[in-house]
């Protein structure tokens, strides 16, 4: 086996471990079972570097051509973000949220044909399309952070209004913590993907000439960004917090993921940005 | 040498009993040395709480040494012993130390988890152990059950919870705010309650308090106790959206504050969430105050039922700290055991380096020996009866742990002449 998908594959698995490890922390409140999560997916993120590092080396560009890449790379950029949070907060219960969503991304990478698509090589040499591509895809791991968190606050904004004291009271932290990391993650999100967009307009001028092609998935690109905006403008400008602001990056996140989705299973033959 | 425990406590005696066995602190070293001066006790410490009363003693004759004590207890505080007998507990060896390291840990508290009981512990053994009355055995038990509490407060969530309604309401607004560092609360009443949750609120670092009173004086002088600042009550409207927290305990009949005037603050502070905590009987807030967005009310009862939450959570944590124990009580036990070979081993090695002296001592006196020969042969000898004596040493230390320990000791000691 090549070395890339060795290495991805051995990132899986220890994604699949470190997430059943960060659930059972939910019901094992044990620091050693919070450590040696942790420890299993820093160790999973490092051989997944390794695997993109290989796999770069061999196409000489960055390879997020198709979609189980662009999974692959969405999976990293999750896990990344997740641990560099955990630096500063040190939320243990947070990897049950985020790492789930980080090993359904992974797993349907890994389903996926991973053949890099030599058709599209000829296209590839555009200096832009690989940073439209990864500030894409950033923006898109602070989404789902924000989603994460917007779960976790709901759950605790419930339990605190209902005044029923559950198991997850205990081990959530406050309402002001949660807000906060989703305010944050919205805020290096939101301009990482607004500048993705933008070059991604400057791929499309360089390929077929406009700026922009009015198909279904630019629409919805376009829906996507429409709905983060607005959520951070009633952040900053309206005072929305808490509840308000959960809910909708909840929903905006979830329009992200079926636009993804959809776009690359109904429309793409593998390629979302061509 | 045995550990025993004799006392009473809240789960064995009412508090008419309680309250008529007691050691002030003024009479304890005159009770340790009554205790000490006893046949056959070699070691003792008193812990005398309001909820427990118990001596804790070394004795070599467990039956007798128990007897002694539970007279001594009666005896001192002058009343029959006939009185307490039905509700004294005893404790000896493995029992007895399970049984300190469970009270250290507070697990034996009436409120499983409450520290206090640690602080109390502490000072009882440092008053027995300024005026002398401890030894190996308990100064080394006191301090595992010392390290032990420690654990498992660390390793478990037995304290972490509050269990009383003052506390309970500042760990609700930590779970709402985080941090409490730029909070402001507002008190209005300021009655008993509204002090102690004040206090509570203070001690976790609050930046400002108003207090505000129907009687304004009163709010005055309550302000200036707790370095707070007074508001005239016509005005806590005016203020509402400048403080984060609002505790109220009036005796109003009718609702204080409104939904509508809590709505109207929340636009004035972006929705910055506020937190309403209503101890007052009839409540002086108005219930639909919880179902406006980033608004949280709790009245008495839902704090009330934080507060068994929480004691539930305690009570599940303490089957995670027993675990713990446990395993510290065996590794004690196995010290302990240890204790009782240890004077056996020395006299064993004393008697054979006895031995080996005389026969080095003929050697010499015999044979010209060079100084470099005599020191070979003292090494090899000595080295012949370490390992002689390292097979049966670590044996007699494993079998000290079983129950024919003592059997062990007693054929060595006859086998070898020791005594």
């Amino acid at each position: 086996m090549e070395l890339n998908l060795a290495l991805f594959r051995f990132a899986t698995t220890l994604y699949l471990i470190g997430t059943v490890a960060y659930l059972l922390y939910l019901f094992i409140p044990k620091k050693w079972v919070y450590r040696s999560a942790s420890l299993t997916l820093l160790t999973g993120f490092i051989l997944h570097t390794g695997s993109f590092t290989s796999r770069i080396r061999m196409a000489g560009f960055p390879p997020i051509t198709n979609l189980h890449d662009a999974l692959s790379f969405m999976a990293w950029a999750v896990i990344g973000i997740y641990l560099l949070i955990l630096l500063k907060y040190k939320i243990r219960v947070s990897g049950a949220f985020i790492s789930p969503l980080a090993l359904v991304l992974m797993l349907s990478a890994y389903s996926l044909p991973k053949g890099m698509a030599p058709l599209l090589m000829p296209y590839i040499k555009s200096f832009w399309l690989p940073v439209h591509i990864i500030l894409v895809f950033i923006g898109s791991g602070f989404f789902a952070i924000a989603f994460c968190v917007a779960i976790m606050y709901l759950i605790q904004e419930h339990q605190l209004k209902s005044k029923k004291i559950g198991k997850m009271y205990y081990s959530l932290p406050s309402l002001d913590v949660l807000d906060n990391i989703n305010n944050r993650s919205l805020l290096w999100g939101f301009p990482l993907m607004t500048f993705g967009v933008i070059f991604g307009s400057v791929v499309s001028r360089q390929l077929r000439g406009s700026f922009i092609a009015w198909g279904t998935r630019e629409i919805m690109t376009v829906t996507i960004w429409v709905l983060y905006a607005i959520l951070l403008h009633g952040r900053i400008y309206s005072g929305w917090r808490g509840r308000k602001v959960a809910t909708i990056s909840i929903i905006a996140f979830i329009v992200l993921l079926i636009a993804f989705f959809g776009a690359n299973i109904f429309y793409g033959k593998g390629l979302r940005f061509h | 040498m045995n550990i025993v425990v004799v006392g009473l406590s809240h789960k064995t005696a009412p508090v008419e009993v309680r309250e008529k066995i007691s050691f002030s602190s003024d009479k304890l070293p005159e009770a340790l040395k009554t205790i000490t001066s006893t046949s056959g006790i070699s070691e003792g410490v008193i812990l005398s709480t309001c909820n427990r009363v118990e001596v804790i003693a070394i004795t070599s004759h467990i039956h007798e040494g128990i007897e002694n004590l539970k007279k001594f207890m009666a005896d001192f505080n002058n009343i029959p012993p006939k009185s307490i007998e039905n509700h004294l507990y005893s404790h000896t060896s493995e029992e007895a130390i399970r049984h300190i390291f469970r009270v250290g840990s507070s697990l034996d508290s009436m409120v499983v988890g409450e520290p206090q009981i640690l602080g109390q512990m502490k000072e009882a053994y440092q008053q027995a152990l300024d005026h002398d009355f401890t030894g190996i055995i308990l100064n080394k038990l006191y301090r595992k059950a010392f390290s032990v509490a420690k654990r498992v407060r660390t390793e478990t969530n037995i304290a972490s919870s509050a269990v009383s309604i003052s506390y309970a309401a500042v760990e609700l607004a930590k779970k709402i705010f985080g941090h409490l560092n730029d909070k402001r609360v507002m008190l209005i009443g300021a009655g008993e309650m509204c002090e102690l949750a004040a206090r509570h609120f203070i001690n976790n670092g609050i930046k400002e308090i108003l207090v505000a009173n129907r009687t304004h004086e009163r709010a005055v002088n309550l302000a200036a106790e707790i370095n707070g600042r007074s508001v005239l009550f016509e005005n806590i409207y005016l203020d509402l959206d400048e403080v984060d927290i609002i505790l109220s305990s009036t005796g109003s009949p009718n609702y204080i504050i409104n939904a509508e005037q809590v709505k109207e603050a929340l636009t004035k502070r972006r929705n910055k969430p506020m937190f309403f905590i209503d101890i007052a009987v009839p409540r002086d807030m108005d219930p639909r105050i919880n179902d406006i967005d980033n608004a949280y009310l709790y009245d008495i009862d839902d704090i009330q039922g934080v507060v068994d939450a929480n004691k539930k959570e305690r009570e599940k944590e303490a089957a995670a700290a027993s675990l713990i124990i446990e395993s510290e009580i065996t590794q004690f036990h196995k010290w302990l055991k240890t204790l009782d070979v240890t004077p056996t081993i020395v006299s064993l090695r004393e008697k054979l380096e006895q031995i080996r002296f005389c026969e080095l001592e003929k050697l010499s006196a015999i044979n010209n020996l060079s100084s470099v020969q005599m020191s070979a042969i003292e090494k090899a000898t000595a080295s012949m009866i370490n390992k002689i004596l390292h097979i049966p040493i670590s044996n007699l230390k494993k079998m000290a742990d079983t129950a024919e320990g003592d059997l062990y000791v007693d054929a060595v000691r006859k086998l070898y002449d020791i005594d």
